[in-house]
């Protein structure tokens, strides 16, 4: 499948915030700068993987692409036409083939509706008003993610983990998406659900053409399904490229971190592994320069300067970090 | 030559446990045994609904309405839980020998009552029933110390919303500690951290076991934690434990069909994405003999004909498989 090209989706420099209105009592609310100057592009057929501490902003930028939050600044664009600057309403219209399937299946399932109801009020409320038309596509979502049609009378508290997922799948899939956003698609699922979960959504790409934004803690996973990855720290991304070569060669000091913390099968690996030091601290309140300076190694005066641009620092690959040329090499992770 | 075995601290044998439901008894553990051992971390794998919080509720006396155990034994020293009375678990083993850090640190605290409200309310020190407030406070303050939560004078005085997962998790640990127990159940209480977060917390444990002396049982999805923290594993599968052994060797060389198969799923593992066939069957109509035989590659009539027995092929590493039978250590 060919990922090359134009982009489908574009992001530049977004930012998204929250709060700043007046609270109830008068008291001004903190702004939280929940995305910081993101900037990602979606290639058609693509799996962008998305990675980074809770708190980081992932499930924001997720909803801001959507339109269901509006983004404070940045431009948007979908097919080469922009998208952003719009009201609410309308940015969720021209955003209409960007989909999301919630990071907690059985909570977006309504649990007094059967699966094939909640199917179809999918598609009507999509504006397919034809009855037959409807029945038709649930039919074929039901199969293409491998359910047997039986499952339209069931409801959502019949269906194990892995059933409410591929639900999920399918409610999404009748509305014919080209963009998928899946956020934590396999967070709780043992390793033979996951696999088979991973294998309908790998399989729905090649057969569809979906292109995904694939947002997970879980690495084994991101490494599997995602050609690219964009490592996130507080709103901001702060390194990005084909996941091989960052997962072989990581560059900027968090990701050594993430990468170094992730679990694999090999064990005692806890006693070698250092932890990162502290907590994210509260996006409300930031350090001036490089954000992750508080809890770096390599942390210098200048790091305090400027937040670090995003660098070329290979083929495609790029990381924000003013010290790479000093911080030498990685250690094997 | 017989070895002396080591002592358990605690020791589950053969124990069942049915939960009445409208459509019948359902055998939710079946024949479940373990040894936890003194000073070590055990991991406790399976599917979504094998049964391993039921074993770990078991353990604390809280099983599910209509729910009871119909045969076996819960050991903790010489003291069987199982027929221990309800006042006698409520006063000396919750919380007091045994300690339990919950799965989700963003639900188990209630968001509208202080920190501390909630943690003096139901922490209990050690040996004294009627200490005061201030010791009490005091007491918890230098568990916070322990468990490396910052500024840990302050916070008593603040709302779960001010405090982030993983620190909430360690005010949930600090919790779980109060009571100076010797073992501790952890029911899945990394899975909503992030890995940064999460290798902080399974690092914390590791030390306060050492530290403190501390046995503890560790339910968790994901072997790469179970690589990460624990010294030995039990994987379960539909109510029976299948498989036993040091970490190492059970991820390395899985005796049982079923351990086989669920690594052969990780990513890292896997050429292609596909789960096991079949379906977990229902705890309501399990097929006899070993539960797996509906999905096994190598089940035969044998395998229906009663749970196969547990053998250890390799001295610690038992298995409950016919394949097996023939292995067992001398
Ligand atoms: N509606 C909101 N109002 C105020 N702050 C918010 C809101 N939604 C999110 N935030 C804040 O924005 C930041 C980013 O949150 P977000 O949910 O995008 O993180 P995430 O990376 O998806 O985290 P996780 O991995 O835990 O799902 C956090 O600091 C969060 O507290
Ligand atoms: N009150 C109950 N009535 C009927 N069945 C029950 C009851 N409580 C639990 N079960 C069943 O017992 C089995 C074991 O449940 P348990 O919660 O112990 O699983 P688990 O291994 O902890 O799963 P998970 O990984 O999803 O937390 C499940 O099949 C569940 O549906
Ligand atoms: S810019 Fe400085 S503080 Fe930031 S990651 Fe690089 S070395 Fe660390
Ligand atoms: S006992 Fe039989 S069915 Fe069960 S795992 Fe072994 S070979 Fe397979
Ligand atoms: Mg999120
Ligand atoms: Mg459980």
């Amino acid at each position: 499948m060919s990922t090359s090209g134009a982009a489908l989706l574009e992001i530049e420099d977004l930012v998204t915030e929250f709060g700043g209105g007046k609270a109830f009592l008068g008291k001004p609310q903190r702004i939280v700068r929940a995305v910081d100057g993101v900037s990602v592009q979606l290639k058609p057929g693509q799996a962008l993987g998305l990675v980074g501490e809770s708190g980081c902003g992932k499930t924001t930028i997720a909803k801001t692409a959507l339109g269901l939050v509006r983004e404070k600044s940045g431009t948007m664009r979908l097919d080469g036409r922009v998208v952003s600057g719009l009201a609410p309403k309308d940015a969720r219209k021209a955003r209409a083939t960007i989909q999301y399937v919630h990071q907690d299946p059985g909570a977006a399932l309504d649990p007094w509706w059967s699966i094939g109801h909640a199917l179809d009020e999918a598609l009507r409320i999509h504006g397919v008003s034809d009855k037959g038309e409807r029945t038709t596509r649930i039919d074929e979502m039901l199969h293409a993610v491998g359910l047997d049609p039986s499952f339209r009378t069931r409801y959502p508290h019949e269906l194990s983990g892995g059933q409410q997922r591929r639900v999920g799948l399918a409610r999404i899939l009748v509305l014919q998406p080209r963009i998928v956003i899946l956020d934590e698609p396999t967070s709780g699922l043992d390793l033979s659900v996951q696999a088979t979960v991973l294998g309908v959504i790998d399989e729905l790409r090649r057969r569809l053409g979906l292109t995904y934004l694939f947002v997970s803690h879980d690495l084994s996973v991101v490494e599997r399904m995602c050609e690219e990855v964009a490592i996130m720290y507080l709103g901001r991304i702060v390194e990005t490229g084909p996941t091989k070569q960052i997962f072989a060669k990581p560059q900027h000091p968090y990701t050594r971190a993430l990468l170094a913390a992730a679990p694999r099968l090999e064990p005692g690996s806890l006693n070698d592994t250092p932890a990162l030091p502290g907590d994210p601290p509260s996006p409300t309140n930031l350090v001036s320069g490089c954000t992750f300076r508080p809890r770096c190694a390599f942390a210098a005066p200048k790091c305090a300067e400027a937040r670090p641009p995003l660098l070329s620092v290979g083929e495609k690959h790029r990381a924000a970090c003013v010290r790479l040329d000093e911080i030498g090499a990685p250690t094997p992770a | 030559m017989m070895l002396e075995k080591p002592a358990s601290v605690l020791e589950i044998r053969d124990l069942s446990v049915s939960v009445g439901t409208d459509e019948g008894e359902a055998r939710i553990l079946d024949n479940v045994g373990l040894s936890l051992m003194p000073g070590s971390i055990h991991g406790i794998v399976g599917e979504s609904g094998c049964g391993k919080s039921t074993l770990i509720r078991s353990i604390l006396g809280i099983l599910p309405k209509r729910g009871r155990a119909t045969h076996g034994s819960i050991m903790l020293g010489e003291r069987n839980l199982l027929s221990l009375p309800a006042d006698a678990l409520q006063k000396d083993v919750r919380g007091r020998a045994i300690g339990f850090i919950p799965q989700d640190p963003f639900q188990a605290l209630n968001p509208v009552f202080r920190v501390g409200t909630q943690l003096l309310e139901n922490v209990r020190t050690p040996g004294d029933s009627k200490a005061t407030r201030e010791a009490k406070r005091a007491h918890v303050i230098s568990l916070l110390k322990a468990v490396q939560l910052p500024d840990a004078e302050h916070a008593l005085d603040r709302y779960p919303h001010q405090f982030s997962g993983g620190q909430r998790q360690r005010l949930l640990i600090a919790a779980a500690l109060a009571a100076a127990p010797g073992i501790i159940l952890a029911d899945e209480p990394t899975t909503a951290l992030d890995v940064t977060t999460q290798l902080q917390i399974l690092k914390l444990l590791r030390g306060l076991a050492i530290e403190r002396d501390l046995s503890m049982l560790f339910v968790t999805h994901d072997f790469g934690v179970v690589a990460q923290l624990c010294d030995t594993v039990t994987v379960m599968y539909a109510g029976q434990t299948v498989e036993s052994g040091p970490v190492a060797q059970v991820l390395k060389a899985p005796f049982h069909p079923y351990t086989q198969m669920l690594l052969a799923c990780h990513p890292e593992r896997a050429e292609e994405l596909a789960g096991i066939p079949g379906a977990v069957p229902s705890p309501l109509r399990p097929p006899t003999g070993c539960r797996f035989s509906p999905r096994c590659p190598h089940a035969r009539a044998e395998c229906t004909a009663g749970q196969p027995p547990r053998v250890a092929p390799q001295p610690g590493h038992a298995v409950r498989c016919v394949l097996h039978l023939d292995e067992a250590a001398a």
